[in-house]
């Protein structure tokens, strides 16, 4: 079948045509540069080539089924206006490519611009960049930009910064010139310990990592942390894996942090089973040079006319090749452009709103949770949209009761935490309606 | 109408055909507008000023935008009429694959069952899924010829890093810590950059007089604190590595390993099995090779393929099959660990799955063989009217520089900007560095004949105006929003956001 | 182009002006011109130390970045501030207004080793 000749125009007098123009035969010819032995004999094992609708078919049959989710953890259930898929499928932005030829790219080039403000203005810091992977890869280059900066070896990481996170980091520095600390959460508020971490503190440390929320929700005070770390010459890092909590927090920049480094996921991008995602990576204007990742910049034209361009390149691969300030070069374009539409329908008003219901809600749930027999809120520090409950039956055995009701109930702590295998991670967005939190709390209940 | 300041002019916004200005979203809309409309709660409103601590809430989102819906839809409608994307025409950047984006795999990668699933749900609810990306796994190691495969790099970049990190744990494995990494000189900047993040130094290897590289000046280089040679086949002057098996025997029998970029593949497929040629890492360019859209920038996807040597170093989770079902393996003691949250780009991966089960191994094998004739095509047909550095059949890509124009003081940026008048993407310009003025141009096998004949015939014209009447390049592109941006002012004193203006200007200002 | 008469010249297109007890450095006018517009300059910490040939900083255009490479051993004793919100003094006035750095030398014998203007704008045209 040959379907696939949709996406390849040449018919066979195209292609007689243009061999003889080239000068040569027959197709063959035309891998001459490669040594006979090197060429394949046979063809490539893989199936198909499948017509448009058996694709389609194959597809639709590959879907998970859908559940009420309680699921958090740094991916959320959000929701998406309909306006940003609508705008993001317009193909003059999704079929370009990297901004370079600044001319026919003003579209892309001035959204990332505006996507630059609006991260500055989330997490109250002076430049943000056009983009990362995602929120651990962000969280990663944070710490080693911190190196570059400071020269120094120890980096004080807050246990309680989400898992995955902690292992990225943990992949992305050299032993040979850096070393983790990993500062302790404290057992009752499930607040990061600070009296350990100012123990900790002294002129070898490069950077402090906090996350806020942290991965169990809990809402971290940065105010002081920023201060003794600063005093000792070191940099504070602020990460986050729920963006929506800015609606409503004083952002890191506020408090004093020297890169914020976070994930913008619940920013209008779907769950999509982990990725595409988006990094976000703020900064003092201090430290520009030091920024991995692109920069857009307001400039003018020929005839005076406002326009922007990529600008600092001399910090990127292309140019300062080893000397780079990160390897990165695609980054997460598309997905940035989402969360500049969804912050441009919410607004000001709207996104501080919807804080507040993911509040509200969560608020609701834990408050139901909190008066069931056998089962406890873990942790007395206020949390923002999930909340850690600690059960007195086999967490994982509760939650296949739950499932069986059509429930994704929450998210059980032990492979994340040891020291937490009664705990579940529970997460409340707009999305779940009354009706399926008192549902939940039904399930939770009679399970217990 | 509304205006904007620049600098201490005021400019009015001009509507003038397609071509209108637009501001920015914090210069429209204002207080009261609203763009979200947010699901009910019937619920208790939750008192967040008693629930937390007055000091850690944020009073108000300073600077942001209130907009209607068909404010933010004109606004966005109306910044993507200003770009060009490979829908709207030819993209001839080299090593870019701007390939077409089919529409299809844009609409299965968005069903319902992928988009709205959460990265934690229980595996048993993601069979579907995981049977996709094992399945991607699959297919592609048997097109480059490897052992295994991670989709977790989120990037080709991000596929080098993850390489490097791996080979370092083999290394370290063995109980060797090497230094070097071997680097031609035609390699994308990415592999320095990478090498760099990877702690390595890097070595820089220069191709000969046919551009490629000699294993004599590898042999020269090689030796015991060297880790590795980066290497891209086919290479960015567009030719194949024809010592490529010769240069791996040599770094082998060192205790080093050859880790190929394989941004070019679609020169490849069906044709040649990387793995077949002694390559022990590569990485592969969704975004590039298999279809999936640039988006601006990103999202890409950069999956890395080994040989089974380096297996049990892989990030985790690796995906497995036992009968029927598949599941995630955490438990790789030898694990690099992670490069990024979660298991990559799915999102991204769905599309290239759906891509090659609707090109088969035929298609795929099409793809390449078009995309070298195309290039070859391209090639002859501008050699009489640019300057070719390496007068020899290339593969995907070519490379041409602007030394025939030189004398009318016209250069490669010139040429580039001209074709943008004539509705062209200009292709990449001052790449590879071994190049003086380089043009590079890979047209991929989207590209029709007449396409490519329109494209000569441009280029043809454009050296006859070089010659009879430069100040056309110089002066283009003229057909623009804007013209010759100034680059050395936005390096110069970078404006990276807008900010809020002070209350003695008016609104806009800044 | 000019290359002054009274100046020495490093092969990595450095110009030294000897001032008795210290000596002013700056890059060229060849090198300027390389460059084109310089937009940022990263210069060293006042005090430090650098041998001959090591790398002090950096000179960036918008697609460039050139290494300030010292052309003598010694000790850096003042850096030209003006540079940081004027970095097109060195495309205008190389080795005037532009001057980049001043150091104390550790060997009076090491501008032996430097090039005339003669000698400089020889290599140039041997480059070429």
């Amino acid at each position: 079948m040959e379907d696939y000749l949709r996406y390849i125009p040449h018919t066979e007098e195209d292609v007689q045509k243009m061999l003889k123009a080239i000068g040569v035969k027959s197709i063959e010819d035309l891998f001459g540069s490669i040594p006979k032995e090197q060429r394949l004999s046979k063809p490539l094992d893989l199936p198909g080539p499948l017509s448009e609708i058996d694709l389609i078919r194959h597809m639709e049959g590959l879907q998970s089924p859908i559940f009420t989710s309680f699921l958090g953890g740094g991916a959320y259930d959000h929701f998406i206006p309909a306006v940003v898929s609508h705008l993001v499928s317009r193909s003059e932005f999704y079929t370009a490519y990297t901004p370079y030829q600044a001319e026919i790219s003003q579209g892309t080039l001035q959204a990332i611009f505006e996507f630059q403000t609006l991260m500055c203005q989330l997490t109250g810091m002076e430049v943000s960049n056009g983009s990362m992977y995602d929120g651990a890869s962000s969280l990663a280059e944070a710490v080693l930009m911190a190196h570059r900066i400071t020269g120094r070896r120890k980096i004080l990481l807050s246990q309680a910064i989400h898992p995955e996170y902690r292992k990225v980091i943990q992949t992305y520095i050299d032993p040979d010139e850096q070393e983790i600390v990993l500062i302790p959460y404290l057992q009752k508020e499930g607040r990061t310990d600070k009296e350990t971490l100012v123990q900790f503190l002294d002129q070898d440390v490069s950077a402090v990592v906090i996350q806020n929320p942290n991965f169990f929700g809990v809402i971290e005070d940065l105010q002081t942390i920023g201060e003794r770390v600063h005093q000792e010459g070191g940099l504070m890092i602020a990460g986050f894996s729920e963006a929506i909590a800015y609606g409503m927090l004083r952002p890191p920049g506020e408090f004093g942090a020297d890169i914020v480094a976070g994930e913008g996921q619940s920013l209008g991008l779907s769950l999509s089973f982990g990725g595409p995602y988006l990094g976000i990576f703020t900064t003092k204007e201090k430290f520009i040079r030091n920024m991995p990742g692109r920069l857009v910049g307001e400039t003018v034209d020929l005839e005076g006319k406002r326009g922007f361009v990529l600008t600092l390149a001399t910090r990127e691969q292309h140019i300062r090749r080893e000397k780079a300030t990160s390897n990165i070069c695609t980054n997460e374009g598309l997905c940035a452009l989402m969360a500049t539409i969804f912050l441009s329908c919410f607004g000001k008003k709207g996104l501080s709103e919807l804080a507040l219901m993911n509040l509200s809600k969560a608020e609701y749930a834990k408050k139901a949770a909190s008066q069931m027999e056998g089962c406890r809120v873990a942790f007395s520090f206020p949390t923002f949209n999930e909340f850690v409950l600690e059960i007195d039956k086999d967490p994982e055995k509760v939650l296949e009761r739950i499932k069986e009701e059509g429930i994704l109930g929450g998210l059980p702590m032990r492979n994340f935490y040891p020291e937490l295998d009664h705990h579940l991670l529970v997460t409340v967005t707009e999305m779940v309606t009354k009706e399926e939190i008192d549902q939940w709390a039904n399930v939770l209940e009679k399970a217990l | 109408m509304c205006s904007t300041k620049v600098g201490d002019r005021v400019e009015k916004i001009k509507d003038t055909g397609l071509l209108q200005d637009e501001p920015l979203i914090f210069e429209q809309g204002g207080e009261g507008r609203k763009g979200y409309s947010l699901p009910r709660w019937d619920g208790e409103k939750a008192k967040d000023r008693k629930l937390i601590p007055s000091h850690l809430l944020r009073k108000e989102l300073i600077g942001f935008p209130q907009l209607s819906e068909v404010e933010v839809v004109r606004h966005f409608t109306r910044l993507s009429q200003w770009n060009f994307g490979v829908d709207s025409g030819f993209y001839p950047l080299g090593s870019c694959t701007m390939k077409y984006n089919p529409k299809v795999n844009e609409d299965v990668a968005k069903l319902s069952g992928f988009a709205n699933i959460h990265p934690y749900t229980p595996e048993e609810f993601c069979q579907g899924l995981l049977r996709a990306m094992y399945e991607l796994e699959g297919f592609l190691a048997e097109i480059t010829g490897m052992d295994q495969v991670t989709l977790q790099p989120a990037a080709g970049a991000h596929g080098e890093l993850t390489g490097m990190m791996m080979m370092k744990a083999a290394l370290q494995a063995r109980g060797e810590k090497r230094k070097k990494v071997l680097v031609p000189d035609t390699a994308h900047g990415t592999n320095c950059s990478t090498s760099t993040v990877a702690s390595y130094q890097v070595v820089e290897i220069k191709s000969n007089e046919k551009g490629v590289i000699s294993p004599d000046k590898v042999a020269e280089q090689m030796d015991e604190e060297v880790a590795a040679i980066m290497v891209t086949n086919p290479n960015t002057l567009g030719f194949f590595e024809e010592h490529l098996s010769e240069i791996a025997e040599i770094v082998h029998r060192k205790g080093g390993f050859v880790y190929c970029d394989g941004a070019n593949l679609n020169a490849l497929m069906g044709i040649v099995k990387l793995g077949d040629l002694g390559v022990d890492m590569v990485h592969l360019n969704l975004h590039k090779t298999f279809s999936t859209p640039h988006g601006g920038g990103g999202p890409g996807s950069g999956p890395l393929a080994i040989k089974k040597e380096l297996a049990p170093f892989l990030p985790v989770p690796v995906i497995e099959k036992a009968g029927e079902a598949y599941r995630f393996n955490y438990d790789r003691p030898l694990s690099i660990g992670k490069i990024k949250a979660f298991y990559g780009n799915i999102g991204v991966i769905l599309k290239a799955y759906a891509y090659i089960l609707s090109m088969g191994a035929e298609g795929l094998r099409r793809a390449s063989e078009m995309a070298v004739l195309n290039a070859n095509y391209l090639m002859t047909g501008l050699k009489g009217s640019y300057h070719l550095p390496y007068d020899q059949p290339c593969v995907h890509e070519c490379v041409f520089t602007d030394r025939f124009q030189e004398k009318f003081h016209v250069s490669t940026l010139d040429i580039a900007k001209r074709l943008i008048d004539y509705g062209f993407h200009p292709p990449t310009i001052y790449f590879p560095l071994v190049v003086k003025g380089a043009l590079m141009m890979e047209p991929t096998e989207t590209e029709s004949r007449e396409g490519l004949d329109r494209f000569i015939e441009t280029m043809i014209t454009i050296a006859k105006e070089a010659e009879e009447n430069p100040e056309l390049l110089r002066q283009a592109p003229r057909k623009v929003k804007v013209r010759r941006l100034d680059e050395v002012l936005a390096a110069r004193k970078p404006k990276l956001k807008w900010t809020v203006p002070s209350p003695s200007f008016p609104k806009g200002d800044k | 182009m000019e290359f002054p008469e009274n100046l020495l010249y490093s092969e990595d297109h450095e110009w030294v002006r000897n001032e008795e007890s210290f000596v002013t450095i700056g890059i060229t006018d060849y090198a300027q011109g390389q460059l084109k517009d310089i937009v940022y300059v990263d210069l060293p910490e006042i005090g430090s130390e650098y041998k001959k040939g090591e790398s002090m900083g950096v000179v960036e255009s918008v697609k460039t970045v050139a290494d300030i490479f010292s052309p003598i051993t010694g000790r850096v004793i003042a850096k030209n501030l003006e540079l940081k919100d004027h970095p097109e003094l060195i495309n205008t006035d190389p080795y005037g207004k532009g001057w980049l750095l001043r150091m104390e030398l550790r060997e009076r014998e090491e501008l032996n080793g430097l090039l005339s203007s003669k000698a400089y704008q020889g290599k140039l045209s041997e480059e070429s």
